[in-house]
């Protein structure tokens, strides 16, 4: 089992993860103007390197947060680990999130806890 | 009588049972041990030749003697020398393979994680001394050796108290973990270890995650192959002279000694001063170290150099009576006459293989060292270090100062530099990781890339010059180790010549997998089964090798050794599983009403985690009988189902309408609270992944409700989503389904139920609409209600509490008492939606069915994007002739279909043509209210195929059915608002 730098929590147990392929997929903007191969490319096919991969990792029994994770296919070596996404504040037009489940409005674009 | 005890070891204190028979023992001692000591020359029989087979060697590495354990710790199978005397034992020699005690609880298992700085692998004095010098550097150690004692190799030396005394400070120092009767059973990713601690009745399996790891597994002493060398009597001589040195047990009184290196005549010395009469002792080598053959000639012995075995020659008992011993040149070839030489122990030594199987594992080569006439690790990670016999060094002292300066360095490196805390916030989301912060991650995360260091890493050096026993006065004394696999001569009988005893496999084996073109060891492996038994070639291998180069004329490193995968040592089925097991398999979820059902005899199902009540049988009501009386009650009058494994998410947050509108096939966005609506999940690739109500709370959050045990996938999708692709939506998902328990409330009296159980509530059909959520008191707790329908009839879903669940439904089960109210399980509800052609994820999915091929174009919104929408444009998503959703009425109304039957054309049968599937059944039942049977299916192009008869087969029957429109019952949709 591997041992995986959650961006959160520090390094974790493999088993504690669920694998999440190949990291810096966007889904298409307009996938209606993609043709069907293209589509099928977004689908379907992945990069299988032999050495450093970007993929995606979901800390599902921690902190259920996801994350990339730079891994070497070959030795197995781990060189970093970022979140996937975050929660930024509201747009100035939009003003502050007020739902009462929200428990990261607060968050500044400089990043924070959570 | 061979074999006694020598007075100088301990007194026996018990009895154990061998075979029936009472066997003297010291407790604590091997059983080995104690056979040895009572002249029990035959322990068990070979596998396939069904020749006997006695002690061979001591410790772990045992090719002989196989015992199975009956009593009070059963076993199926164990070497005798790891198997400890104690009141009471009973063991039986093993003949061939394990075999479970009959009539025994299962052994006991437990798992354990455990996290430490520094793990050492082996107690003898590298390990103790490394594991004393990483404490002292303040590291948290764990050490974990095989035996009940430590000590390793060398027990039975003069370093015992010096062990027992540090082991025992070890175990009380606070971050020391001293786990005796441990083996480190694997070597895995990123300093992951598994360890199997033995203790008695239970096992326990450790997860170890180690910074660093120290390897101090010794080493393992093999024999070298001649005719009939599997003769109870012939042991190994290292094995041999420790049983007298440990266990004051002399294996027998006559003794033929035949080595290739000074530690075989310092065995035979040991012999001699533990009481046996040492009739021969031959070297293959032309020239021994003077020192050990000087320690011979003192007590009276004469070794006999470019001397080995040539074969043993049996007793009347079976065991050995004689060597014949005869001049062998460098090859092993014997020239010349033998001698025969009669004894009761043949001690043999080919050398000593350093215990490499986790250093391999953990990235390391294995090269063959002349001076050593051994394979050495070389080429470790960083992260790992080999030291002592296990690194090829066989003075004890060389060892133990090996040990020290690499448990030092380990702990050093494991604790420094300082581990910066990993910083989220200055990597962009979604940014590159070439540029993410990659300080703070532990070197362990690289444990796999061998390093330049040489096997010997962080500051201990390459492996001391072969070295004698401390015994022994200085190196110049000695001399090299020869490589020595197989005596063979001219009159050789190659079938006799066993090289696993354990797999009764020979040279002639070898010998015929070569001539058969295999040229590889691993090849030669499979094909002799050689390395396959028990102890998994730990003591034949390197013999096994050294044959197959001599013959194939090549040299060790070109022919190695086979790959040493983990498990290293048997670990038992019961230990793998630990406590998973019986109830505790998977986690057991009831609802709240669970003691209701139970009270009221339901009959129950499976469903995910979720044991849900299946039907409440009335009488002898059959289930067939009950589910048509459940069903007329639902469709009739009232009936009631506990619905509260329906899963329950709660999605809110600023942007929960636009997150919903993107995943689901509807517009949810414009729902408004108080309103619910049906909605289809699917994953990117258009197939249908859940489908389930939407409710819009009165504070504007939503209520999305999935098929009872997929909440979690559900959840995990919408996690995936909102986090990965869209950060800049604000909004918040967690699963609610335990919280809130439901009942739902079926048919066309449940109105009146509902207006007993909540008369603050309005309930007409005009304040009360299909498809509203209204929130206030059931029952006098409170509640939401949901006007959605699983069955096309008039339905109530009461959300409660969960605390109040059982409250609540029993106030249903009262207040609808007089009108005849019926609780339902899980079938008639299967029933009652399969009649309306409603499908369930599961049943009518299976990950490869889009909503297209369910006829559910009606759900999908035309207007916006949804995930999986693009993909049902696809050329193979879009053909016309995918597997379509139809109703099935077999032509026999009295026939139930399989679920799961394919679909055929024609009926099949000589001469029709090989049939072809063209899909196949999802759901079936037989139906109160249509009066028949009826099924759902997926049939190719089965939409433009109603009214056409196609068979169902299932097994040797196939059925005629007629393809029908999915929806059998109330098409007009009248019913649901009762």
């Amino acid at each position: 089992m591997l041992l995986i730098p959650c961006p959160w929590c520090g390094p974790r147990d493999e088993r504690e993860f669920r694998y999440g392929g190949q990291a810096h997929i966007a889904y298409p903007a307009d996938p209606e103007a993609l043709d069907d191969g293209a589509w099928a490319d977004y689908l379907f096919v992945r990069d299988n390197p032999a050495g450093p991969y970007a993929e995606r990792w979901f800390h599902a029994s921690g902190c259920r947060s996801w994350c990339d994770v730079e891994r070497d296919t070959v030795d197995y070596t781990v060189t970093g680990s970022c979140p996937t996404g975050a929660h930024p504040a509201a747009g100035p037009d939009e003003g502050p999130c007020v739902s009462p489940y929200c428990v990261r409005r607060a968050v500044p674009s400089t990043g924070g806890t959570r | 009588m061979t074999g006694r005890r020598t007075g100088a070891g301990p007194v026996p204190d018990t009895w154990i049972l061998f075979d029936g028979g009472e066997v003297p023992a010291v407790a604590g001692e091997p059983v080995s041990a104690a056979l040895l000591a009572a002249g029990v020359r035959t322990v068990c029989r070979g596998i396939r030749t069904g020749r006997p087979r006695g002690v061979v060697g001591i410790g772990t590495g045992e090719p002989g003697a196989q015992v199975r354990t009956e009593g009070p710790d059963p076993r199926p199978m164990a070497p005798a020398t790891r198997v400890e005397a104690r009141e009471g034992l009973r063991v039986s020699g093993l003949a061939g393979y394990g075999r479970l005690p009959e009539q025994a609880p299962a052994r006991g298992g437990d798992a354990r994680w455990a996290h430490c700085d520094v793990l050492v692998v082996g107690a003898g004095p590298a390990g103790i001394a490394a594991a004393d010098a990483a404490r002292a550097e303040g590291a948290r150690v764990i050490i974990a050796d095989e035996a009940p004692e430590p000590g390793g190799d060398a027990r039975g030396g003069g370093r015992d108290a010096w062990a027992a005394a540090t082991w025992r400070a070890l175990a009380r120092a606070p971050d020391v973990r001293a786990l005796a009767r441990t083996t480190v059973t694997g070597h895995y990713d990123h300093g992951e270890h598994a360890a199997l601690e033995r203790r008695g009745r239970d096992d326990l399996l450790w997860r170890i995650r180690a910074r660093r790891t120290v390897l101090a597994t010794g080493s393992t002493e093999r024999p070298f192959a001649f005719q009939d060398d599997d003769l109870p009597g012939v042991m190994l001589a290292g094995a041999a002279a420790a049983y007298v040195r440990r266990h004051g047990v002399l294996p027998g009184e006559r003794a033929v000694v035949a080595g290739c290196h000074d530690e075989a005549l310092w065995a035979a010395a040991a012999l001699h001063d533990g009481g046996a009469r040492i009739a021969a002792v031959a070297d293959a080598r032309p020239r021994t170290g003077s020192a050990a053959r000087e320690a011979l000639r003192r007590r009276g012995v004469e070794v006999r150099t470019a001397t080995s075995v040539l074969r043993a020659e049996a007793g009347a008992d079976g065991g050995v009576a004689a060597a014949l011993l005869a001049p062998v040149g460098p090859d092993g070839a014997a020239r010349g006459e033998p001698v025969r030489v009669p004894c009761d122990l043949l001690a043999v030594s080919g050398g000593h293989d350093p215990a490499a199987p986790l250093a391999v594992q953990a990235g390391a080569r294995l090269r063959w060292s002349a001076p050593h006439a051994a394979f050495l690790p070389e080429g470790l990670p960083p992260t790992t270090v080999c030291v002592g016999a296990a690194a090829g060094t066989r003075d004890a002292g060389a060892a133990e100062e090996e040990g020290r300066a690499a448990g030092a360095a380990a702990a050093r490196a494991a604790l420094g530099p300082p581990v910066a805390p990993p910083d989220p916030v200055h990597t962009g989301p979604l940014g590159p990781l070439a540029g993410a912060p990659v300080g703070g991650l532990p070197d362990v995360m690289r444990s796999r890339g061998a390093s330049a260091q040489g096997h010997g890493g962080e500051g201990v050096g390459g492996p001391a010059a072969p070295a004698t026993p401390a015994a022994s006065s200085g190196s110049e004394a000695d001399a090299p180790a020869m490589a020595l696999f197989c005596v063979t001569g001219p009159g050789t009988d190659a079938a006799r010549v066993y090289v696993d005893l354990q797999r009764d496999a020979a040279l002639s084996d070898i010998r015929a997998a070569i001539a058969a073109g295999m040229d590889s060891i691993e090849l030669i492996k499979r094909h002799t089964t050689i390395g396959t038994g028990p102890d998994q070639g730990r003591t034949c291998g390197t013999v096994a090798s050294g044959i197959t180069a001599h013959l194939l004329g090549r040299t060790m490193d070109e022919v190695g050794g086979t790959t040493p995968r983990p498990p290293y040592a048997p670990v038992p089925f019961t230990a793998l599983a630990g406590r998973a097991r019986g109830d505790l398999i998977d986690p057991l979820r009831r609802t709240p009403m669970q003691p209701w059902h139970e009270a009221h005899g339901a009959v129950y199902e499976d469903v995910g985690q979720w044991r849900r009540a299946r039907y409440y049988p009335r009488g002898r009501e059959d289930m067939h009988a009950a589910v048509l009386r459940e069903c007329t009650a639902a469709r009739t009058g009232v009936a009631a189902l506990d619905a509260s494994t329906l899963g329950k998410i709660v999605v809110a947050g600023r942007d929960a309408g636009t997150f919903l509108d993107r995943l689901y096939t509807g517009n949810l966005s414009t729902l408004k609270p108080g309103r619910c609506r049906y909605g289809l999940l699917c994953t990117a690739d258009g197939m249908v992944l859940d489908d389930g109500v939407i409710a819009r709370l009165p504070d504007g959050a939503y209520l999305v409700s999935t098929t009872s045990g997929n909440a979690e996938t559900v959840l995990d999708h919408m996690e995936e989503w909102s986090q990965t692709e869209w950060p800049e939506l604000c909004v918040h998902v967690f699963n609610a389904t335990d919280a809130w328990a439901v009942v739902s409330l079926v048919g066309p009296r449940s109105r009146d139920v509902m207006r007993r159980l909540a008369p603050g509530m309005d309930v007409s059909q005009e304040a009360f609409r299909f498809m509203d959520l209204r929130e206030g008191e059931v029952a006098g707790v409170r509640a939401r209600v949901l006007r959605v329908s699983f069955t096309g009839e008039l339905t109530f879903e009461v959300n409660v509490p969960s605390w109040y669940g059982l409250a609540v439904w029993e106030a249903a089960m009262d207040a609808g008492a007089d009108l005849g109210i019926t609780p339902y399980g899980t079938e008639t509800m299967h029933v009652l939606r399969a009649e309306k052609g409603f499908i369930v994820v599961g049943h009518e999915t299976d990950g490869s069915v889009t909503p297209l091929d369910l006829g559910m174009d009606w759900a999908l919104s035309r207007t916006k994007d949804f995930v999986g929408k693009r993909s049902l444009r696809r050329p193979d998503t879009a053909r016309g002739d995918r597997p379509q959703l139809v109703g099935l009425l077999p032509e026999d109304p009295g026939t139930v279909l399989a679920e799961g039957a394919q679909l055929i054309g024609g009926a099949p049968g000589p001469g029709a043509p090989r049939a072809r599937s063209q899909g196949w059944v999802t759901s079936s039942y037989d139906s109160a209210a249509l009066g028949r049977s009826f099924a759902l299916g997926l049939l190719r192009s089965g939409r433009a195929r109603h009214g056409e008869v196609v068979h169902a087969v299932h097994l040797d029957t196939a059925v005629p059915v007629r393809v029908a429109d999915p929806v059998f019952y109330d098409r007009e949709g009248s019913r649901k608002d009762g």
